[in-house]
C-alpha cells in the first residue's frame, strides 16, 4: 500500500461481522454504484408540487439557467460551488462511500458532479479552460449521473463537520434535486409524498377517519395495559398543546410505542393536547428535494393548525429531518408565532418536554421495566447537526442520553468517532427509505451497524434507541442482515413509556409493557 | 524596458487580484442565505461564532479533526506562507516596520515548512487514491505554482543572492508610480512572474476559498432560530404574495 495512504483493502460487498472497524476506509470501486436507480415520479406527482411532469426539451438551458438562479438566491450554495480546494478531508466522511466504495459517493467527488458544470457555464476558467479545471458540458449522461448520485445522498451533512470550510454535500444536493425537478426528472418517493401532505396532511395519505380510529384504539390498549384511561385526544379545540409527531407513530412500528410514550408523559404533565388532523405530519419532505416553497407550504399547514385549534404551544414528536425543518426553519417558513405563549421554546421537542419533567422530578420512573434491554442510541443525523435541544450547544446529544439513562440502568454509547456530531447516518435519510433502493440502504447503514456490533461484543448491548421516523423504519429493515431481530430497535419515547408509572397503574404486574 | 514589462505585470495583477477578489466578496455578501443552516452544535451568540471562525482559520479546527495528515501538510504550508509574506513586508516599508523586524529570522525557516508542507500535499495527490481521483490538473498545477514561487524565492535566498536592495527600491518606486530599475536574474524574473500569475489567478480560482470562508453559512450563522426569526429578503417577497 502507498505510504500516506488510508484506505484499507475491506471487502465492500461484505457487510456481516464485525471485522473491522465501523470507519474503515475501502479501496474505490468504481461504478459499483452506477445501475442503482430510483423510481422516476409519475408525471401528476410531479405537476402536483408545481414542476413540468417529465423531462422537457429544453431541459439543458432550463437547468444550467437554474443553476445561476439558486447561486443568485443562496449564498451557500455560491460559497460551496467556489470554495472547495479538493484536499479529500471529505471523502472518507460518507457512510455509503464507506459502505459502497462507489468514489462518486465521496462528498466531494458528489459535489462536482455538479461543480464541473457550474465551472462550465460560469466562471472564466471553466469556459476557456475546461479540461484544466475539470469542467465538463451538460450532456444526457452528466444528467443521469446528478439523479443517480444525487439520490445516493441522505444530506446527513457528517461531510460538512470535516470540511475546513463546512462544506455541506447536503446543500448541493438538495440545490440539485430541485434543478431535476425543475427539468422534470423528479423522484417518485418524495414528490409522491409530498402532495400526499398537501391532499391530506401526511405522508401516508391517512384520512382524518382512520386517523380518529387508530387513536382511540391506542387509547384502548394503553387503558388495557396500564389500568389507567390516557387520551390521545384529536383535532380539540383549545388544547395548549399541538403535537405534531410523523404519521409513523399513528402506525408503525416501534414509532408507535413512542407515541404511546408521550401520551403518558403528557397525561402525568397534566396538561391538554391534541393531535391535528389537517397536519398529521411532522415530516417535511421538502427539504429533500430543496424546494423552500414546497417546505413552507408544508410548514404553513402547522401553523394554520395551531391558529384553528387555538393552541398556546407546539410540540415535536420523534423525527429527525422533522426537527430540523421543525427547529431550524419553521419560524423563517411560518413564523413569527406570536399568538403563541412565548414562555416556552417554540416549538419545542417532545425530549425537552419530558426531560424537563425528568428534572424536576415530575415522573414516577422504575427504570427496572427496561432491564431486559442493554442500550445504545443512534444519534440522528438532522437532530444531531442540524438542530438544538435545550439552552446549550450540544444539548440534542445530552438530552436525548439524559433521558435514557434516567429510565434504563443499562446503557452504553458507541464509537466516539461515530455518534454526537460524528454520528453516521443509518442509511435511510433524505428521501432514500424506499425499497429500490434497499442495497444501498443496506450499505450505508453497514457503518452504523459495525458500530453496533462492536458495543454488543463489548457490553451486550441488545437495543437500539432512535429519535426519527426515518431511521427507526430503516433500522426495523436492516438490522435483521447484520444480525438483529428487527425489534431491536426501539423509540426513545418507548422506553419512557416502559419506566413510567402512572398514578393509579397497576404494577404487580412487572412484565415489561415492551412486547 | 523588462522593468516597465515587470512594472506594468504588477500593477495588472493588483488591480486584478483586487478587482477580482472584492467583486466576488461582494456577491457572496449580497447573496442571502435564506434558512438557518450552521453545522449543529453551534454557537448561541455572535461573539461564539468569532471564537468559532477564529479557530478554524488559526487552527484548521475541522480539517484537525477530519484528517492529521493533510492537516499537518496544510498548516505547514499556510502559516509558513503566512510568516514569509509578513516577512516580505521588508521591502514595501521603509523603515521596516520593527515586528517585521522581529520575525524576519523566522520568515526564513518558514520557507521550509511552506515548501514541506506543498510537497506533503502535492505528494497525497499521487499517493492516495481518493484523492488522486478527484484531482485536476489545475489542482496540480496550483501546487507546482506554489512550490516554484517557494522554491525560487529560497534560492535566492540561499543559493544565487540577488540584488535584494535595487529589487526594494523598484517596488518602492511602484507604490509611488515610478519605475525604477529591476535586476534581471533570473530566479527573481521567475519568482516575481509566478508571483504575478498566482496573483492574476487568485479570484477566479479555487483560492477564493480563502474569503470563502467567511462566508460559509454553516459556519458563520449563530444557532438562535427559534428565538429570531431569519427570513431572506427574497422570500419576505415571497411572503407578500399571499399565504
Ligand atoms: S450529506 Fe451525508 S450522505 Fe450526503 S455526501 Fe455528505 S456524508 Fe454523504
Ligand atoms: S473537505 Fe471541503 S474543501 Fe476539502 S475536498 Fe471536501 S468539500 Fe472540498
Ligand atoms: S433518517 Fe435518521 S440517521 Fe438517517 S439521515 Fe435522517 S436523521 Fe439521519
Amino acid at each position: 500500500m502507498a505510504p500516506l495512504d488510508d484506505a484499507k483493502p475491506t471487502t465492500v460487498t461484505d457487510v456481516r461481522g464485525p471485522d473491522g472497524h465501523p470507519l474503515d476506509i475501502p479501496r474505490l470501486a468504481c461504478g459499483a454504484m452506477a445501475d442503482l436507480q430510483s423510481f422516476p415520479a409519475h408525471v401528476k406527482h410531479n405537476e402536483r408540487l408545481g414542476y413540468p411532469g417529465e423531462l422537457i426539451d429544453d431541459w439543458k438551458e432550463v437547468a444550467i439557467a437554474k443553476i445561476g438562479e439558486l447561486a443568485d438566491k443562496n449564498r451557500a450554495f455560491q460559497v460551496y460551488l467556489d470554495a472547495c480546494v479538493k484536499c479529500g478531508a471529505c471523502t472518507d466522511k460518507c457512510h455509503y462511500f464507506l459502505g459502497t466504495g462507489d468514489p462518486k459517493n465521496m462528498p466531494v467527488a458528489r459535489q462536482d458532479l455538479l461543480r464541473s458544470v457550474y465551472r462550465r457555464y460560469y466562471t472564466f476558467a471553466g469556459k476557456h479552460f475546461p479540461w484544466l479545471v475539470g469542467a465538463r458540458d451538460l450532456t444526457r449522461e452528466v444528467l443521469d449521473d446528478w439523479y443517480n448520485y444525487y439520490h445516493q445522498c441522505s444530506q446527513c451533512r457528517r461531510c460538512s463537520v470535516f470540511c475546513p470550510y463546512g462544506i455541506d454535500t447536503a446543500e448541493i444536493s438538495m440545490a440539485a434535486r430541485e434543478i431535476l425537478d425543475t427539468v422534470g426528472k423528479g423522484q417518485k418517493y418524495c414528490n409522491e409524498i409530498i402532495g400526499k401532505v398537501l391532499d391530506t396532511g401526511n405522508n401516508l395519505g391517512l384520512q382524518e377517519k382512520a386517523l380518529r380510529a387508530t387513536l382511540e384504539s391506542l387509547e384502548e390498549d394503553i387503558e388495557e395495559d396500564t389500568g389507567v384511561s390516557v387520551r390521545i385526544p384529536l383535532d380539540e379545540k383549545g388544547a395548549d398543546i399541538l403535537l405534531i409527531a410523523p404519521s409513523a407513530d399513528f402506525f408503525a412500528e416501534p414509532h408507535i410505542e413512542g407515541l404511546i410514550g408521550y401520551a403518558k408523559v403528557f397525561h402525568q404533565a397534566g396538561v391538554s393536547w391534541t393531535v391535528s388532523s389537517y397536519a398529521s405530519e411532522a415530516a417535511n419532505f421538502g427539504l429533500f428535494i430543496g424546494s423552500y416553497e414546497n417546505m413552507r407550504e408544508v410548514s404553513l399547514r402547522i401553523r394554520k393548525a395551531a391558529q384553528d385549534l387555538g393552541v398556546k404551544r407546539i410540540v415535536f414528536g420523534e423525527c429527525g429531518h422533522a426537527w430540523r425543518v421543525g427547529y431550524s426553519f419553521l419560524n423563517t417558513l411560518a413564523g413569527p408565532f406570536d399568538f403563541l405563549d412565548q414562555n416556552f421554546p417554540i416549538p419545542q421537542h417532545i425530549l425537552e418536554f419530558t426531560h424537563g419533567m425528568l428534572e424536576r422530578g415530575e415522573l414516577n420512573i422504575d427504570k427496572s421495566r427496561n432491564d431486559h434491554i442493554r442500550l445504545t442510541f443512534h444519534d440522528s443525523c438532522n437532530v444531531a447537526r442540524g438542530s438544538r435541544m435545550g439552552d446549550m450547544p450540544g444539548g440534542q446529544f445530552e438530552i436525548p442520553r439524559a433521558v435514557l439513562r434516567a429510565v434504563c440502568n443499562n446503557y452504553f454509547d458507541m464509537d466516539r468517532d461515530t455518534i454526537m456530531e460524528s454520528t453516521v447516518c443509518c442509511g435511510g435519510g433524505g428521501g432514500l427509505l424506499t425499497d429500490e433502493l434497499l442495497d444501498l440502504r443496506t450499505k450505508g447503514a453497514s457503518p452504523r451497524m459495525k458500530a453496533m456490533q462492536q458495543v454488543t461484543e463489548d457490553h451486550g448491548v441488545t437495543h437500539l434507541a432512535a429519535i426519527c421516523a426515518i431511521c427507526k423504519t430503516q433500522f426495523a429493515k436492516v438490522m435483521p442482515k447484520f444480525g438483529y431481530d428487527m425489534d431491536s430497535i426501539l423509540s426513545v419515547h418507548q422506553l419512557v413509556s416502559n419506566a413510567i408509572i402512572l398514578d393509579g397503574q397497576e404494577t404487580n404486574n412487572t412484565s415489561a409493557a415492551e412486547d | 524596458m523588462l522593468s516597465t514589462l515587470y512594472a506594468v505585470l504588477f500593477y495588472f495583477a493588483t488591480i486584478l487580484l483586487v478587482v477580482g477578489t472584492g467583486l466576488k466578496i461582494r456577491k457572496y455578501a449580497r447573496t442571502p442565505a435564506p434558512l438557518k443552516i450552521p453545522t449543529t452544535p453551534a454557537p448561541t451568540t455572535r461573539s461564539g461564532v468569532w471564537l468559532r471562525m477564529f479557530r478554524e482559520v488559526v487552527f484548521f479546527e475541522s480539517l484537525f479533526k477530519a484528517n492529521k495528515w493533510i492537516w499537518l501538510f496544510g498548516y505547514l504550508f499556510h502559516f509558513g506562507l503566512l510568516l514569509v509574506l509578513l516577512r516580505h513586508f521588508r521591502y514595501f516599508t521603509q523603515p521596516v516596520w520593527f515586528w517585521v523586524e522581529i520575525i524576519q529570522p523566522f520568515g526564513v525557516y518558514a520557507s521550509f515548512a511552506m515548501v514541506i508542507g506543498l510537497a506533503g500535499l502535492w505528494a497525497r495527490r499521487f499517493l492516495v487514491e481518493r484523492i488522486r481521483y478527484i484531482s485536476a490538473p489545475s489542482d496540480h498545477l496550483m501546487l507546482v505554482l506554489l512550490l516554484a514561487i517557494g522554491l525560487s524565492g529560497m534560492g535566492m535566498k540561499f543559493v544565487a543572492k540577488t540584488d535584494i536592495v535595487a529589487v526594494k527600491i523598484f517596488f518602492q518606486g511602484l507604490m509611488r508610480f515610478q519605475i525604477n530599475d529591476l535586476p534581471t536574474d533570473p530566479l527573481l524574473l521567475i519568482h516575481l512572474g509566478l508571483v504575478a500569475s498566482l496573483m492574476i489567478i487568485f479570484p477566479i480560482s479555487k483560492l477564493l476559498h480563502a474569503p470563502g470562508l467567511f462566508f460559509s453559512p454553516s459556519r458563520n450563522q449563530v444557532d438562535n432560530p427559534r428565538e429570531q426569526r431569519h427570513l431572506a429578503p427574497w422570500a419576505a417577497k415571497l411572503e407578500k404574495g399571499g399565504r
